[in-house]
């Protein structure tokens, strides 16, 4: 038997109450996604998209429907236990960053893998090696208020990835990065894909999107389109030259 | 390729083999490798049309060898086209058509075109991402083309949302 699906999603709905008019956000979206899968979610502002990951990641609870992760029922968990949860196997980046304020880079980054079980040294090292890939490696003794909004960013990456997630969930992970950082952004996310782990991300940046195996498109709260990225017919050659033939 | 040569001459006199050369240096591998053939051939036709002259060298051993220099009237050319804003890019391209007139045919659902082509410019793009990666970090140049088609890509794609969202 094959293993279950890392996150499977059943007719999940989330309908806000805005001054009591109910506004419905996600409209009975089912989501499968297998172990080691990248997925990108796309789709204009409001469509759902940010919702729907949180969701997943239990930090905003469901209306209706199902969430099941690793083939366990996830949705009717309390707080506690989705806090346990997602310490253990979730790694989350917010759209806001959500750095603690009174710590250094390097303790928001090592906090959640220490939390996990990991040695100092352990907790550390891999500190160490995400702040490296990602450019920060001289901001580790800044608090997050000395940091640019894309150096915050990048550090929120690198706190969810500190303890291995088998999931990272992230909402706009290169929503504030220039183009060179967007590029460490897209390497360390290859990294984390080609180690098995799985990711589901909610992004606007076709870069980004372009990295996933399938991209989900969602539409006022319901999943428009649903499938694997293509090969295009026309590969280029090998030099940028290409590109103008490409576009052509 | 006419005012690529013409810009390079506007900075000194040169034959044709230098041309190539510094076009190769200047581009990088943003530009494909020009044929000597192709350079002669624009260089006889910009001097037909009195934007460049021709002088014989004469070498030792070897046949002459024509150094061409840019004219008054090239220089005005030149002038020109650096001036004047360049078009910008076509928005009503093939798939703009399609998406009009798809209703007409009866055939093609808007939403069904709309998704196929997204994934197509998302394959595109990953086919970029892996040319920058393969792209040399010294090689500007081409990586700054590389850049400006993954941008004219997302545009792309953020029209795609907002046709969908109108259209719907």
């Amino acid at each position: 038997m094959s293993p279950p699906p890392v996150v499977h999603a059943v007719n999940l709905v989330k309908i806000y109450q805005n001054g009591g008019v109910p506004v419905p956000a996600v409209r009975g979206v089912d989501l499968r996604v297998e172990a080691g899968q990248f997925v990108a979610i796309t789709g204009p502002s409001g469509s759902g998209k940010s919702t729907l990951v949180h969701m997943l990641g239990g930090l905003d609870t469901r209306t209706s429907g199902e969430i099941w992760l690793d083939g366990k029922r996830a949705d009717t968990l309390g707080e506690s236990a989705w806090a346990l949860l997602r310490r253990q196997k979730i790694g989350f980046v917010f759209q806001f960053f959500n750095l603690v304020a009174n710590m250094t880079v390097a303790d928001n980054v090592e906090l959640p893998a220490l939390l996990a079980g990991a040695s100092a040294r352990e907790a550390r090292e891999r500190r160490e090696h995400l702040l490296g890939e990602l450019g920060l490696t001289d901001r580790a003794d800044a608090s997050p208020a000395q940091l640019a909004g894309g150096e915050q960013q990048r550090v929120a990456l690198a706190r969810a990835l500190a303890n291995r997630p088998s999931l990272l969930l992230a909402d706009e992970p290169t929503g504030n990065l220039d183009s060179r950082n967007t590029r460490d952004v897209l390497r360390l996310l290859g990294e984390v894909h080609r180690d098995g782990q799985t990711v589901i991300l909610v992004t606007h940046d076709a870069r980004v999107a372009s990295l996933a195996d399938r991209v989900v498109s969602l539409l006022d709260g319901e999943i428009v389109d649903d499938g694997f990225i293509g090969a295009t017919r026309r590969r280029p050659r090998g030099t940028a030259g290409d590109v103008v033939e490409l576009r052509g | 390729m006419r005012l690529s040569l013409l810009a390079l001459l506007a900075k000194e006199p040169a034959h044709g083999y230098e041309l190539k050369q510094a076009l190769e240096q200047i581009f990088g591998s943003a530009y494909p490798p020009p044929n000597i053939g192709q350079i002669y051939v624009t260089l006889g036709r910009l001097e037909k049309d009195g934007l460049v002259r021709a002088v014989d060298v004469e070498q030792s051993n070897r046949p002459n060898k024509k150094v061409y220099y840019l004219t008054a009237a090239g220089r005005d050319a030149l002038d020109a086209w650096v001036d004047e804003p360049t078009e910008g890019p076509r928005v009503r391209d093939e798939f703009f058509m399609k998406l009009v007139l798809a209703p007409m045919t009866g055939i093609a659902d808007r939403m069904a075109l709309i998704n196929r082509q997204r994934r197509h410019y998302l394959g595109l793009m990953r086919d970029l991402n892996e040319l920058a990666d393969r792209t040399d970090r010294e090689d500007y140049v081409a990586l700054l083309l590389i850049e400006g088609a993954m941008l004219h890509l997302q545009a792309d794609l953020d029209w795609l949302e907002r046709c969908q969202e109108d259209l719907s």
